[in-house]
């Protein structure tokens, strides 16, 4: 069997795969997003008990394993009576997950937006929402770009692991060709390059795009 | 201290200063910056404060735009307390959106510009019209692009801070703190992160704004020559103490405290 003839048997499953990874991709991309962004204001509220929730989150996500979240929320919760769909339990533990991380982002770049900016906008009476909506934020995320965009490819790879709930996604595909044609080298090596172009030529460059956009929009390019 | 009942409600009779600093006190932990300040500004005065480094000048103006909380006294501005608001009959601390309301008359202009870098120089000066004073764009706009054009900088209002000189920041930073039309003005050291040949087209603005408009001003500066120009009164500033105040014209001709003769003989040698 060439190479070729492997591929026209079963590209079909790698494109149905690529497909759901790619849909767990965006799904979790956007929890993840929210999540930072909520988690990440409430780190730096003055409220004690917001922050301590926030910490809580961002200390229990960050301190154990995806691989373990994605199991109590797959084995334990319905032994509680709650019983979530493989798809929708597998994004919302990486997004969970890569959440608590973003929330860190968010609160650092939040922090290190100079402190001139804060007291100019105060200095113009603007409300504290305001000023955080319309001067603060802003330039945080140009500052946390960079960083999200490793985070959104270490996102990306998170998402294979969902493959163990049997999420039908690339990963769980190249599993299951494995085993029922014994040809490792090419079902785990077809993955792995597809996995590469996902993160080299459509995250990355998307990443980029997105910072060359900000850069403008701050005079600077 | 003082209890706060000691202190009026409101300033009232013929000269209600813009400004009055009333037994104001200023901490950090132990350390007092400032102790039992007094300090009146007119409608319409231009007063300077210098002194040596570590006086307290920027503390001065930090309390007044209420960015530094005062550990003693009260301020009152036109006549209203400032950091303080009545409840009952009597002045207790102001909360945050009585603070929001009472700093919206004051400007100020800081020795760093923080103009918003995502912004263009005339979203800079519309910004607090629109957001805080519920200006509409248009309203706002033409404002915008008439103290734009006041200070010189019509022609830049398109560019964003990052493409700008200091002093062009500076000059956008003044028109826009005016567009909010503030009552009292408040300068840092605007001069003194600039480079030597663009000092002057900023103070060339704030001299426009003495002549030509009624505002009341407080400014720090280093520039001995700027403020006899410009100002109707200075402050000398020592350790947290006014320790002379006098019209220019006086205070550089014949200073009566030795600190002042010290200070002002330091400075001219280092000119
Ligand atoms: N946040 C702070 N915490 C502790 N001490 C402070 C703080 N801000 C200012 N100080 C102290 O208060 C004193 C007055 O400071 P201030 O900045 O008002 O001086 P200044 O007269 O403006 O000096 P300069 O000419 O150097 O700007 C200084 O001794 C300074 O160290
Ligand atoms: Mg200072």
């Amino acid at each position: 069997m060439t190479y070729i003839s492997f591929l026209s048997d079963y590209g079909g499953r790698f494109v149905d795969g690529m497909l759901v990874t790619a849909l767990q991709f965006l799904c979790s991309l956007a929890l993840a997003t929210v999540l930072a962004l909520v988690f990440g204001l409430m780190l730096l509220s003055s409220n004690a008990a917001v922050k301590g929730a926030a910490v809580v989150y961002v200390e229990f996500f960050r301190g154990t394993s995806l691989l373990v979240q994605l199991f109590w929320l797959f084995f334990v919760l319905p032994l509680f009576g709650i019983t979530l769909e493989p798809f929708f339990t597998g994004f919302l533990a990486v997004g969970l997950n890569i959440g608590a991380y973003g929330a860190q982002l968010v609160q650092g770049a939040i922090k290190s937006v100079p402190r001139g900016q804060w007291e100019a906008a105060y200095a113009l009476s603007m409300s504290p929402a305001k000023r955080m909506r319309r001067i603060i934020i802003p330039q945080a995320l140009v500052i946390m770009l960079p960083a999200w965009g490793n985070l959104v490819i270490e996102l990306l790879k998170s998402t294979a692991l969902v493959a163990l709930i049997a999420v039908p996604d690339l990963m769980f595909e190249a599993k299951q060709l494995n085993s029922s044609t014994y040809l490792s080298t090419w079902t785990f090596g077809t993955a792995l390059v597809i996995y590469y172009i996902f993160a080299r030529f459509l995250v990355t460059p998307t990443m980029r795009s997105l910072e060359h956009v900000m850069a403008r929009r701050m005079g600077r390019s | 201290m003082e209890a706060l009942s000691s202190f009026p409600l409101e300033l009232t009779g013929p000269e209600v200063p813009m400004v009055r600093f009333m037994n104001v006190r200023k901490t950090y932990g132990d350390f007092v910056v400032l102790d039992n300040l007094n300090l009146d500004i007119a409608p319409g005065e231009m007063v300077t404060v210098i002194g040596p480094s570590g006086s307290g000048k920027t503390t001065v103006l930090r309390m007044l735009m209420t960015l530094e909380t005062i550990n003693g006294g009260v301020i009152y501005v036109d006549g209203k307390p400032l950091t303080h608001m009545p409840k009952n009959g009597v002045l207790v601390p102001a909360d945050a959106k009585y603070l929001r309301k009472a700093r919206s008359s004051i400007g100020m202009c800081f020795q760093h510009f923080n103009l918003f870098p995502h912004m263009t120089a005339l979203e800079n000066c519309m910004e607090g019209p629109v957001q805080v004073l519920g200006l509409s764009r248009r309203e706002a706009k033409e404002r915008a692009e008439e103290l734009l054009s006041m200070v010189g900088m019509i022609e830049k209002k398109d560019q964003h801070p990052a493409r700008l000189s200091g002093g062009q920041q500076q000059r956008v930073a003044i028109a826009r703190a005016l567009a909010m039309r503030p009552k009292v003005m408040l300068f840092d050291e605007v001069t003194s992160a600039l480079d030597p040949e663009v000092i002057g087209e900023v103070t060339n603005v704030i001299q426009d704004l003495v002549t030509k408009h009624n505002l009341t001003m407080l400014m720090v500066t280093h520039q001995m020559g700027f403020a006899r120009d410009i100002s109707d009164r200075i402050c000398f500033f020592y350790g947290g103490k006014i320790e002379e105040q006098d019209t220019p014209e006086e205070l550089f001709a014949n200073p009566k405290s030795k600190r002042t003769q010290q200070f002002l003989s330091a400075v001219k040698a280092a000119d």
